[in-house]
């Protein structure tokens, strides 16, 4: 017998804003459901057909955007909220980790708070009696436990509300996204604790952001999106699915905001602004004083337009692209166009961090190749072999311009493209690298997780 | 009734330790702490004293030959329980709002908090009961013995009363959050209507009579639940003579355990919307 079992359950709510109280009120009465008389416009699935079951004793992942329903299900498990249709069923005592501490009285202490916290959560006064000095022990609070609890730092709050709900004893525990909160050595320690119930074969359903807690600690997992069942199985597969999803996600949301600059190809008239920010005077570092200069730079395209870089598209290895992983080949590609024919002319590109770091700049200037001549349409391609940064986002800056610095057309962080890792190193650069050790220096097999 | 009372008694561990949260939770911090429960109606009491003593001379006010011998224990009848009834109906319509996080974030026994209310106004109103005891006795009122013998028959009808409306009002306030505002007013509109600050023959004979009914004054007192309780209440203790109300007391406790059926059932029927809409 599973320990949760979810079968065909759909969860609908009402949509708020309508003025239909009278409706939904006349509807739960008559029928004893909220919103089997709304209108489809008025209502929203949560939850859409979704059939889970966790066996006993298995710790079991649920993983999803925001919205995706992860907590709906949490709160149907938990019995706080009933589905619209469809069964669930979970057998053995439930302790719900949704909200640490729900139901803490501020003014009273934190003695008479576990005290109504455990009865709350289905303990009897004897049995709290028996634990307390364990809870107490956990949330490290023993010299506060008689102290009112909204004298208490949030941490300690939650702390107290943790250590009540697990020494619950539960069968089978519901934690949503608690871990988020609190210091490292807290975190550890609550990870501990679910290791043990795991031990102890209790039953986890754990509702998380963190992926490699769902791959190290869960065997199983289901990835929810907008209410649907996306994928379920072995922990691993549905990370790596659901993380390819989530990158291609980015990828259109990148692609159609670099849509939406180039369809508004307005190259800033004043020359003011265009002497101000790009015409330097005739300094051959001129691209580096600029660079110096962003963090003030704001994004925006400005120059007189003479040469213009009608596009810029970025290419992964299987084309066009904008996530990336750290290691791959990047290709920027620029199609230009001059009307006029032009012999003063330079090609820049640069790479930003979002808070203006400049990780990268040239332009062909720098790189001592000097121009001749130019006109009509035309491609320049900046082809990076090897992308080696760290995991993050990043700006680009795409430039022509004169050999002094007088812009023809800038585009200063415009385009953005996003770096993906597995290895959760630090800083802006990643040189390749390979660690070497000798023989009586040794570490474990790694593990099977797929690499990037 | 009787499955619905098993149901709250299978909570009552967490039904005892919420009303002692709440009991000690209002007075945390103030001076005289838990002397507020008897200092409280004493307060009030005298407010009244002095309002229908000095500002508005009750002589005036009831014209018909005041007979109202000792007005403060008269008054005192009738507030201490009304106290007990309107914060219970106030507090009861605000409770699951207030409780928003209990209900949303935990499962968590909805009809417990309406409940709450309604017992933790009490046990200010049961700490009031010896200080009415000391006035009867500083004014050598001696209420009869089978008087006395009712009273508790009293306190539970008004004790199921006072549930059952908490319960609708919890319940209809998650959805129409203008009850609040509403209530608290028509607490106020209530309070006038029922014999507390008067004796009901002040009002019964006014009106006109339709149909060989009593004139309407009376009718309309007598359709108002609280003023058989706030009679009850008088007559047990403040008036001389048998206690003769006892066929409008039973009746009104037909009526009450009804109304404690109604709120339960609407409680339950409106329980999933809780979490949903509070």
């Amino acid at each position: 017998m599973p320990a949760i079992a979810l079968d065909h359950v759909s969860k609908v709510y009402r949509r708020h804003g309508h003025r239909r109280q009278f409706a939904t009120l006349k509807s739960a009465l008559l029928t004893g459901s909220l919103v089997r008389h709304l209108r489809p416009d008025e209502s929203f699935s949560a939850l859409r057909d979704v059939s889970v079951s966790v066996p006993k004793g298995a710790c079991f992942g649920v993983i999803g955007r925001n919205g995706s329903g992860k907590s709906t299900l949490l709160k149907l498990v938990a019995g706080i909220t009933r589905p619209t249709s469809g069964v669930v069923r979970v057998n053995g005592r439930i302790s719900a980790l949704i909200e640490l501490g729900a139901g803490f009285h501020p003014e009273i202490s934190g003695r008479e708070n576990v005290f109504i916290n455990g009865i709350m959560l289905g303990l009897s006064r004897h049995e709290i009696s028996a634990r307390f000095d364990e809870i107490v022990e956990f949330a490290e609070l023993e010299e506060f436990i008689d102290a009112p609890v909204k004298t208490y730092s949030s941490g300690m709050y939650m702390r107290l509300g943790f250590a009540v709900a697990v020494n619950v004893d539960p069968d089978v525990l519901l934690v949503d996204e608690v871990l988020a909160v609190g210091d490292e050595g807290f975190s550890l320690k609550c990870l501990d604790k679910f290791a043990e119930f795991k031990r102890r074969g209790k039953t986890i359903l754990l509702v998380t952001h963190s992926l490699s807690m769902v791959e190290r600690f869960c065997d199983g997992a289901v990835w929810l999106d907008a209410g649907e069942n996306q994928f379920i199985g072995d922990p691993k597969r549905v990370v790596q699915r659901y993380l390819t999803d989530v990158e291609q996600a980015e990828d259109e949301l990148l692609a159609s905001q670099d849509a939406k600059v180039q369809h508004t190809p307005v190259i800033a008239a004043q020359p003011g602004s265009a002497l101000a920010n790009g015409a330097a005077p005739a300094d051959p570092e001129a691209l580096s004083d600029a660079a110096a200069d962003m963090f003030a730079a704001k994004e925006g395209r400005w120059g007189s337009g003479a040469v213009r870089i009608q596009q810029v598209t970025l290419e992964g290895p299987g084309g066009p692209a904008h996530v990336f992983h750290t290691g791959d080949p990047m290709t920027i590609r620029m199609r230009i166009s001059a009307a006029e024919p032009v012999d003063d002319f330079a090609f820049g590109v640069s790479i930003f961090t979002p808070d203006g770091i400049c990780c990268y700049g040239t332009n062909t200037d720098l790189e001592e190749m000097r121009s001749k001549s130019l006109q009509g349409d035309g491609e320049v391609v900046f082809a990076i072999k090897r992308l080696e940064l760290v995991q993050g986002t990043y700006k680009l800056d795409v430039a022509v311009h004169k050999r002094d610095g007088f812009s023809y057309d800038y585009h200063r962080l415009l385009y953005t493209f996003r770096v993906k890792s597995r290895t959760m190193d630090a800083g802006i650069y990643r040189p390749g690298h390979v660690w070497r050790f000798t023989d009586n220096v040794q570490f474990k097999e790694p593990d099977d997780r797929p690499d990037d | 009734m009787l499955s619905n009372l098993r149901q709250l008694f299978r909570h009552r561990a967490l039904i005892q330790v919420l009303v002692a949260r709440e009991l000690k939770a209002r007075y945390r911090g103030s001076v005289l702490g838990f002397f507020w429960s008897f200092v409280n109606p004493l307060l009030l009491l005298l407010v009244y004293t002095i309002v229908f003593t000095y500002i508005m001379p009750r002589g005036q006010l009831l014209g018909n030959g005041d007979d109202l011998e000792h007005y403060a224990v008269f008054l005192f009848c009738g507030l201490l329980p009304w106290t007990w009834f309107t914060s219970s109906l106030s507090d009861g319509a605000n409770v699951l709002i207030l409780n928003g996080n209990l209900i949303k974030k935990v499962l968590f026994p909805a009809e417990v908090l309406p409940v709450v209310s309604v017992l933790s106004n009490m046990v200010h109103f049961l700490f009031g009961l010896p200080i009415l005891f000391a006035f009867l006795v500083v004014y050598s009122i001696q209420p009869g013995l089978t008087g006395l013998l009712w009273f508790p028959v009293v306190l539970f009808v008004q004790l199921i009363l006072s549930l059952g409306l908490a319960m609708i009002l919890a319940a209809l306030t998650v959805h129409f959050r203008d009850i609040k505002d509403l209530l608290a007013n028509l607490l106020t509109l209530w309070f006038f209507a029922t014999p507390i600050i008067y004796p009901m023959a002040l009002i019964e004979g006014r009106g006109p009579s339709f149909m060989g009914l009593p004139p309407l004054g009376k009718v309309l007192m007598n359709l108002n639940p609280f003023t058989h309780l706030a009679i009850s209440y008088q007559e047990i203790l403040y008036h001389d003579g048998p206690f003769g109300h006892w066929r409008w007391l039973l009746a009104l406790g037909v009526g009450s355990v009804a109304t404690f059926l109604l709120g339960y059932w609407l409680f339950d029927r409106l329980r999933d919307s809780f979490a949903e809409e509070v």
